[in-house]
């Protein structure tokens, strides 16, 4: 039997998941890491990507953007403002977050246009990775 | 004295207004479990993210290059009021209550010699306020459509009171809205958003020594954006959930004084019949006594 800890996946609107877990790959601002039992604690905020929890039962992935990871001895949990299950994920929830990142690209101050830029390329990647 | 019909009429009316206000009360409880239930679903989010928010704040707030979301801008010249109310009537004094402390803290800061700038969210909370605060007001949010209150439109509030913000609009954003104790009391509830303040949340991020990536100052420039957002939607379910509290004991009282109202006009319409019956018995009466 693998060594789990708590894991927790939570949006403004509601609780995704909350679950004894293996492993959890997260898409971090920095690159993706992935955070097993006993990992060192670290914040790291979140890019659009896929998360994906190993848990007992097998694995879920869930699409997330803007947020962060919070990893402790406690276990880790993820705060995202937008999580939904890869398998619910249509191509119009896709379409509208993009729109909206186009949208911030453009109206984003020059200091503030990198990241929105990547914002948007990140949800592109997105896009192709999950072929919604 | 009104006639027996006028009466009858108006005993109808009562009962067809009783109906109605029990009707509201039963939606508004229906619509109040489930405010109550979202505002329970975004509890763990927004007291995790206070209490990391909170201890990035603390160790980052001293530094001269803390953001000016925390920070301030230094000065503290104008104001921006944020007035958060309900979309809709006929809930007590729910939307009268947030407009007067609107109206009292606005008061204080233009005696004070500041400039106040009113945003308002909710048509009733604008029409409460147009008369003494009309000239300051700088937009309105509209939630007539929405029928349930998503982060999408705390995010766009936010995104229109961050952008005002760096466009050095003003100084300070205060939000207004009822804080849900329970079915009878809504406290309404000023809250300063930016800059941002954290309350007691400090000693739980402390306690362990984290690793940042990429760095302390990048995620709180980040995450405090976020900050603004996660607090306006408390703030909107707490209002959604008091609202419908304000309106089911409002209906509620409503409904027991149409009652009231009813066994009042019935007595009435039983002495008036009772009257007409006894006067016609004396006109037979005397009539036939007259032959």
């Amino acid at each position: 039997m693998a060594q789990t800890m708590q894991f927790d996946l939570v949006s403004p609107e509601r609780s995704l998941a909350s679950l004894q877990a293996i492993a959890v790959q997260i898409p971090g601002a920095d690159g993706d890491l992935t955070a097993m039992p006993d990992h060192a604690p670290t914040i790291t905020t979140l890019r659009p990507g896929v998360l994906t929890v190993q848990g007992d039962k097998g694995s879920e992935s869930y699409a997330v953007t803007g947020g962060f990871a919070d990893i402790n001895a406690q276990g880790t949990s993820v705060l995202a403002e937008k999580a939904i299950p890869v398998a619910d994920l249509t191509a119009e929830d896709m379409d509208s977050l993009i729109a909206i990142a186009k949208e911030a690209v453009e109206t984003a101050a020059a200091d503030n246009k990198d990241v929105a830029a990547k914002n948007l390329a990140d949800l592109e990647t997105l896009r192709t990775t999950l072929n919604v | 004295m009104p006639s027996l019909k006028d009466l009858k009429n108006r005993i109808e009316s009562v009962k067809n207004t009783r109906k109605i206000t029990k009707a509201m009360q039963m939606v508004a409880a229906a619509k109040l479990r489930r405010a109550q239930d979202a505002a329970e679903a975004s509890r763990p989010y927004t007291e995790r993210f206070n209490a990391v928010l909170g201890g990035l704040a603390a160790s980052v707030g001293g530094s001269d290059s803390a953001p000016k979301l925390l920070s301030g801008t230094g000065s503290d010249q104008t104001h921006l009021l944020v007035v958060m109310t309900a979309e809709r009537g006929l809930c007590g004094g729910f939307n009268s209550n947030i407009a007067k402390l609107a109206r009292l803290k606005a008061e204080e800061l233009k005696a004070a010699g500041k400039t106040v700038k009113v945003l308002t969210v909710g048509k009733k909370g604008r029409d409460a306020i147009k008369r003494d605060l009309g000239d300051d007001f700088i937009g309105h949010v509209d939630l007539t459509e929405v029928k349930r209150v998503g982060y999408d439109n705390a995010q766009d509030i936010a995104r229109d009171v961050l952008a005002r913000f760096d466009a050095d609009e003003f100084d300070v954003a205060t939000i207004f809205f009822a804080k849900f104790v329970n079915v009878v009391t809504q406290v309404p509830t000023a809250q300063q958003i930016i800059p941002a303040s954290f309350e007691g949340s400090e000693e739980e991020g402390t306690s362990t020594l984290y690793d940042y990536e990429p760095s302390e100052e990048a995620i709180l420039a980040d995450l405090l954006p976020r900050g603004v957002a996660t607090q306006i939607f408390a703030a909107l379910l707490e209002n959604g959930a008091s609202e419908q509290g304000a309106r089911m004991s409002a209906m509620d009282n409503a409904t027991r004084n149409a009652g009231d109202m009813i066994d009042k006009l019935t007595i009435q319409y039983n002495r008036s019949r009772q009257a007409v019956i006894t006067s016609e018995l004396i006109e037979i009466i005397s009539g036939a006594e007259a032959l």
